[in-house]
């Protein structure tokens, strides 16, 4: 990677910029999540609505991002390094993005589930919480550290999330198969899982981009895929 | 306060220069002045026409002007070809070499040799040898003194010359000597033109060096081994005599030199100026 | 992640000349128009050109950039042999068009002048009509008649996107064209004689953009008869116009590929860093 400055220096300072909103989003989007996490393990609805409320500031650094990167690609005709920096914080302020409004999502779900008498949570689900965070803080540093190696290692370890995913979808369903008043809850849970799972989709997504960004090709082996719950079914005792 | 005092510094110097180049102008007028005062009573058509006289008798001059004609044209046919090819030489192949340097060199000093001088070396070298005075001497001796001039503004003029223009010529394959005769002389036609022209000019009004070779002729001649007229020698020998009638004719000789020297400087300058106006 | 500038070294090597080269993602094999082999130049005692090896594709275009005095000129230079006008500039290795040395001392050089075209930066028509600055290199190597004549000029002027500018007034002197115009006329007088190369020197670095554009029309059209070699100090021209780009510093050849790879992914750090504009 360059280590020199850019001999225009007003170049340098809008680059530094367009990173520093893109490790803004980030972190807010890792907190996003960690929030909304802690809301539905506390059962916090204040909290799940406060999530929800703070995807806003995400969503409005994407547009800002958005309209950076065009200005970038109009008025500096960037090439090699530069151009292929300039493309990936297109794409993962995109990702980001979506990762936040995975959050909110499941914030807003929190709030719904408050609403039901307590139950127990599956023990996997705070732990594909926090798997997910995991992979959403170690892609960021390999994005601020222009590190293809650690991009790589998380872009693998989502394996780990997509397979805790498979067994938390059986165990779901098998409970909701034992006693219908649990299918409420169940359903809603079902679909926290699934935002989870994608937003480690998404990590991931920014894995490949800032491997793409630091190493000039795509990465390009199949990652392997933990994710059977398409294929999954139940049968009836 | 500074800027005061560059104001007033302008002013001094523009008054300085414009008094030297009235100064310089004065003297031009007054020789014109004087020339023309004298010269044109005797301009008429006889002045063309009738063959130098005795003294005391009425004349013209033509066979004087005949044979400047003569001996300019002679002058310029045998100068140009030796003058542009040594041109050419210095500016297309020699350039920095050792040979060209020397040329170049001799080329310089003989620019500004005294033309008396001229004049006694053809006369030692093709007068004695001859045996007698003639128009020959006279012509190579014109010649020797223009060659010079043309070398020097043949050079000039094809460096002149953008190089990228030669480049253009030879990145199409085009022979070195073609793209000097068919580029080169063409980009530099009109001046080159222009320092032939000159160099006429020049060589038409000499008189010392013709005073060794070609002598004077009272009469009517068109015998090259002979002494020829000419008109700045009539000039010197007319104006120097106590008759009248001589001298009247020197200012009419002096006053037709001038006007032929004028309208060759003019279309010398016609010239340059139209060929930088179209490029 | 190396911290130290990398010893330039060419990444292709040489095929030999007329071999059939296959290129990642080209479906058809290109012939190797010309071959730079082991190239030296010397202006006196100083070396401009190091070592250079490099292959050139007909109907290709390849472009040649680098920072100033890196050597791309005195290299496109060399093709034709225009150096030899010059004395205490001389080369050695080979350059072989279509398998001949043109290096060698055996080689016509105004034949080869007149196999190899070339358009200079600065737009340089002839003292002469407009008409016969095309049919002045015509007129070099063939004899035709009129209308031949008449037909070759015409076509040059239309290969050229300037016939129905100048059509009626072909008798006019050729410096009484604009400056786009005028590098027009150059490289219709290029494309008259019917080169197999031409080479072009900063040919719009003097024009403005409109002309810009129509020049690289050209070349883009023109590419598909003859092997086109551009130099250019615009990277984004590079960018638009060249198939193969060649990376030159300091006389020595940094990197050479195709176009769209040392734009988007350079393999030399020193590439890297001039085209995103951090050299100096």
């Amino acid at each position: 990677m360059t280590t020199l400055e850019h001999t225009v220096k007003s170049y340098d300072e809008e680059l530094k910029k367009l990173q520093q909103d893109i490790a803004s989003m980030g972190s807010l989007a890792e907190s996003e999540l960690q929030n909304a996490m802690q809301a539905l393990i506390r059962r916090n609805a204040d909290l799940g609505s406060q999530v929800v409320l703070d995807d806003a500031r995400v969503d409005e650094l994407e547009q800002l991002a958005g309209a950076q990167v065009v200005r970038l690609l109009a008025l500096r005709q960037p090439m090699a390094s530069d151009l292929r920096e300039i493309v990936a914080a297109l794409k993962i302020s995109s990702d980001l993005e979506r990762i936040g409004d995975y959050a909110a999502n499941i914030g807003k779900r929190v709030v719904a589930l408050s609403q039901v008498p307590p139950f127990r949570l599956p023990s996997t689900l705070p732990r594909m919480g926090w798997l997910a965070q995991q992979n959403i803080r170690s892609v960021l540093a390999a994005y601020a550290m222009r590190d293809a190696d650690k991009a790589v290692t998380a872009w693998q370890a989502d394996e780990e999330l997509d397979e805790t995913y498979s067994s938390l979808f059986r165990e779901l369903l098998t409970h909701m198969m034992e006693d219908p008043r649990n299918i409420g809850p169940c359903t809603h849970l079902l679909f926290i899982a699934k935002n989870i799972e994608r937003i480690g989709d998404h990590a991931t997504n920014i894995a490949e981009t800032v491997y793409f960004m630091v190493i000039g090709e795509p990465l390009r082996s199949a990652r392997p895929k933990g994710d059977s719950t398409s294929y999954m079914t139940v049968p009836p005792q | 306060m500074l800027y005061a005092r560059r104001r007033l510094v302008n002013s001094i110097a523009l008054t300085v220069a414009t008094a030297a180049a009235a100064f310089g102008l004065v003297w031009l007028i007054w020789i014109l002045g004087t020339l023309f005062y004298n010269g044109i009573t005797a301009i008429n058509l006889s002045i063309f026409t009738e063959m130098t006289p005795p003294p005391g008798d009425k004349g013209g001059l033509l066979n004087a002007i005949f044979g400047s004609i003569i001996l300019t044209i002679g002058a310029t046919l045998l100068s140009t070809p030796i003058g542009m090819l040594a041109g050419t030489y210095l500016a297309e192949y020699g350039k920095k070499g050792v040979l060209a340097e020397t040329v170049r060199f001799i080329n310089d000093i003989l620019l500004s040799a005294p033309s008396i001088v001229v004049g006694l070396f053809i006369y030692e070298v093709l007068v004695v040898p001859m045996g007698h005075f003639s128009a020959w001497a006279g012509i190579v001796v014109l010649a020797v003194i223009a060659i010079p001039v043309i070398v020097r503004t043949t050079e000039d003029m094809l460096n002149l010359v953008p190089n990228g223009l030669r480049e253009a010529a030879a990145a199409l394959g085009t022979p070195m000597w073609k793209v000097i005769v068919t580029i080169a002389y063409r980009a530099a036609r009109n001046g080159i033109i222009t320092g032939i022209l000159l160099a006429i000019a020049r060589v038409s009004g000499e008189t010392a060096p013709l005073l060794f070779t070609s002598l004077n002729n009272q009469f009517w001649s068109t015998d090259f081994n002979a002494p020829m007229a000419s008109l700045p020698v009539t000039i010197f020998q007319f104006a120097l005599s106590p008759y009248d009638d001589w001298q009247s004719l020197a200012w009419g000789g002096a006053l037709i030199i001038t006007i032929t020297i004028l309208i060759l400087n003019i279309v010398a300058r016609a010239l340059a100026t139209l060929g930088s106006s179209k490029g | 992640m190396s911290t130290a500038m990398p010893e330039s070294a060419p990444t292709v090597t040489i095929t030999t000349p007329g071999a059939r080269k296959p290129v990642p993602g080209h479906q058809e094999a290109m012939a190797e128009k010309v071959s730079i082999r082991n190239l030296n130049f010397f202006y006196d005692t100083h070396k401009a050109l190091k070592d250079i090896n490099l292959p050139l594709y007909d109907k290709k275009v390849t472009a040649f950039i680098g920072p100033s005095g890196c050597g791309k000129s005195t290299l496109l230079r060399v093709l034709n042999r225009i150096y030899d006008l010059y004395p205490k500039q001389r080369a050695t290795g080979e350059v072989l068009l279509d398998g001949q040395n043109i290096l060698s001392p055996k080689q016509d050089l105004n034949l080869l002048r007149a196999r190899i075209g070339m358009v200079f930066q600065k737009p340089t028509p002839f003292p002469m009509s407009i008409y016969d600055n095309i049919a002045f290199g015509i007129r070099l190597y063939e004899k035709l008649g009129n209308a031949e004549m008449d037909a070759r000029v015409e076509a040059a002027l239309r290969r050229a996107a300037l016939w129905t500018e100048v059509k009626d007034k072909l008798k006019q002197s050729g410096l009484s064209l604009s400056g786009g115009q005028q590098q027009r006329l150059c490289i219709a007088r290029g494309v008259a004689v019917k080169p197999s190369v031409l080479l072009l020197d900063e040919p719009c670095s003097a024009l403005d953009p409109i002309s810009t554009s129509k020049v690289e029309e050209l070349i883009d059209e023109l590419k598909t008869d003859y092997c086109i070699v551009i130099v250019t100090h615009n990277m984004q021209q590079a960018a638009r116009t060249a198939d193969f780009t060649a990376f030159m510093y300091l006389g020595e050849l940094v990197e050479y590929g195709e176009t769209e790879q040392i734009f988007t992914k350079p393999a030399q750090e020193q590439t890297q860093q001039y085209i995103t504009g951090r050299f100096g």
